[in-house]
């Protein structure tokens, strides 16, 4: 019994975050991130051991080059360099960005169950990226077509979900969660059309690939825009996390707290679907890591997005690293896709915030 | 002059809320806003901390015409205290405070030193250094509406706005909240629901009737029987209270015998 108090006084004292240590914390996750990425490249049907895949990535960087003497075949090389690295990374980039979207879209909605996925915003993006990606609608915009059309999508529904659930100046959160459910059903019915209706097969092999959310396809070239997308967004929000933090508090607070409400939130929902856009375009619908990291994040340092943010930003990256590995093993040499995985833990935590929500309501 | 209100009208689909209010707040002024419920104290009062744009009327602050003012500029002249609202976030009781450091911050600046002292002594203020790392959402109300008070403290105004922030508070907490704020020493402009606390605590009254200012005046001259009933509807018994030398409204219901 008494341990028993003890113990669940730490979890308290864990969960009331007093002076949450927070540089401690960066280290340990920056650490925990970099290992990731080490370990997983070694991870998949040919597994590479650790300590080579570090090397063979080692081998790259300026600096280190000098002290590593290769000892690995160049099949291992160019599994490790030319399809898992990219693939790993841009699994860092694309949990970042889906969790700091997630961030994002709680404040401006002022409630936890906001995520790109859950509001659809990912079927929006998904649905316009189709579209791009099926009959080249936008192909005017060159090797962007795809990010950029899948923004479009992504602005559009967040501001139709905002626009929608907003009721005498509040976010009501039946309106909320009942037209983010609606826009995804729509979107996803327009997609259906878009591939129903699609000139080519190759193509429509991909989308469908694409659409059940994987890193399989990952490329160098894939992570630039994403990267710069994430990078953006992280110093928007960061600069302005006085902001985020009032916004909060609700909309008249942040008001007399000196914020300019009504361009703070057209700022979130650019930041928004940037991230969630450009991610969408290169991952796919990865569900529930919008919703699942920040409440995790708040768990351990509190709602001040000071600290929320990066801790965010490394938690979501390191989750779909993870997540991703666990989808190139668990029906090897077949894959997963990783949004079916996402779901699968996602989904029950989502349940449990509705109730835990509406009980306190 | 500390807050000058001309003419001031608001209206949602095209009823008017308030309509034609005029009322000034001279600098160390503690003035009071009554009447009762629906006639329109805080609208008035969300029109003067901007959460709603009025349809016409001007406004002067210190002199400034206060729509011309960006948010951060008035936020560093007028600081905010309204009822206690639902958070669906955990902060803790610093954080909120420190909140109001806000305004006072450039985009790219961080909390400095000062910053933490003066939200240290925000809460000392309110003898709330103890609770400076407890969760918000785990305080009694009168805990968090001290919090509230403790964050406009921190934003550092000399000019205060207070919709009726002692709603929900057992009657210990509100005259603890109310004493905190005259302790303050700045102007002050509250909407207060409980006459006799308006008449104890406030300088001046304005009495509003169906979104116009009916009277205002000293608490004497406000808190009349005659005026008490037609703006209330109910008769009331008024004198001064040999102890407080104040007002007192004492309510007589129309079911009592009074011989």
């Amino acid at each position: 019994m008494h341990t028993n108090t003890a113990s669940s006084t730490d979890v308290k004292r864990l969960g009331n975050r007093r002076e949450p240590n927070l540089p401690a914390i960066m280290t340990g996750l920056i650490t925990v991130a970099a290992l990731s990425v080490i370990l997983a490249v070694g991870l998949g049907p040919v597994s590479v051991a650790p300590a080579d895949a570090a090397r063979i990535v080692g081998s790259r960087i300026p600096l280190l080059k000098n002290y590593i003497t290769p000892s690995w075949s160049s099949v291992e090389e160019n599994i490790i360099f030319g399809l898992r690295l990219p693939r790993v990374l841009l699994g860092m980039i694309v949990g970042s960005s889906l969790a700091v979207t997630g961030v994002a879209m709680q404040a401006l909605v002022r409630n936890h169950l906001a995520d790109p996925f859950i509001l659809g915003v990912s079927s929006g993006a998904s649905a316009t990226a189709t579209l791009g990606m099926l009959f080249g609608v936008f192909s005017f915009l060159g090797v962007y077509a795809l990010a950029i059309s899948a923004f479009f999508g992504a602005a559009v529904t967040i501001v139709l979900v905002y626009v929608i659930s907003r009721v005498r100046g509040r976010i009501n959160i039946t309106q909320l969660l009942l037209s983010g459910v609606a826009l995804s059903m729509i979107m996803d019915a327009v997609t259906r059309i878009i591939t129903l209706s699609a000139p080519n097969a190759l193509g429509l092999h991909n989308v469908a690939y694409w659409l059940s959310g994987s890193l399989a396809g990952a490329k160098w070239g894939y992570l630039t825009l994403p990267c710069a997308a994430i990078c953006l967004g992280m110093i928007v929000l960061m600069v302005n996390h006085r902001a985020l933090n009032a916004l909060l508090m609700g909309d008249e607070t942040a008001g007399t707290l000196g914020f300019n409400v009504a361009r703070l939130h057209k700022l979130l929902v650019l930041v928004s679907s940037l991230m969630a856009g450009t991610t969408i375009a290169v991952s796919g619908t990865i569900g529930f890591v919008g919703l699942m990291v920040p409440h995790i994040t708040r768990l351990l340092v509190g709602s001040d997005h000071k600290k929320v943010l990066p801790v965010c930003a490394l938690l979501g990256g390191i989750l779909v690293v993870w997540v991703d590995v666990a989808a190139r093993l668990v029906i090897a040499p077949e894959e997963l896709p990783l949004g079916v995985l996402t779901a699968l833990f996602g989904g029950p935590l989502f349940i449990w915030l509705l109730k835990r929500n509406t009980a306190k309501a | 002059m500390k807050l000058q209100v001309e003419n001031l009208s608001y209206g949602y689909d095209h009823k008017p809320v308030i309509e034609d209010i005029c009322l000034t707040v001279k600098k160390g002024e503690f003035v009071g806003l009554i009447g009762p419920n629906g006639s329109g104290k805080s609208t008035v009062l969300k029109n003067l901390y901007r959460a709603l744009q009025p349809d016409a009327g001007i406004v002067y602050l210190d002199g400034e015409n206060l729509f011309s003012l960006t948010y951060k500029q008035a936020a560093t002249k007028i600081g905010v205290v309204v009822q206690e609202n639902v958070l669906p976030f955990d902060f803790s009781v610093e954080e909120i405070v420190a909140m109001g450091r806000s305004p006072h911050k450039k985009l790219f600046d961080g909390d400095t030193q000062r910053d933490r002292e003066i939200v240290r002594n925000a809460l000392a203020c309110l003898g709330m250094e103890e609770m400076a790392h407890r969760n918000y959402l785990h305080l009694s109300g009168g805990e968090k509406q001290r919090v509230l008070l403790a964050r406009a403290i921190a934003q550092d105004t000399d000019f205060l706005i207070l919709d009726e922030p002692t709603n929900h508070l057992d009657i210990g907490y509100q005259l603890q909240l109310l004493d905190l704020v005259k302790s303050l020493q700045v102007t002050v402009l509250a909407a207060l629901h409980d006459l006799n606390l308006a008449a104890m605590y406030c300088d001046r009254l304005y009495i509003m009737k169906d979104g116009r200012i009916y009277k205002a005046g000293t608490p004497e001259e406000v808190l009349t029987p005659e005026i008490i009933f037609d703006v209330y509807g109910i008769r009331a018994d008024v004198f001064l209270h040999p102890v407080t030398k104040k007002v007192t409204v004492t309510f007589l219901p129309g079911s009592m015998n009074y011989n």
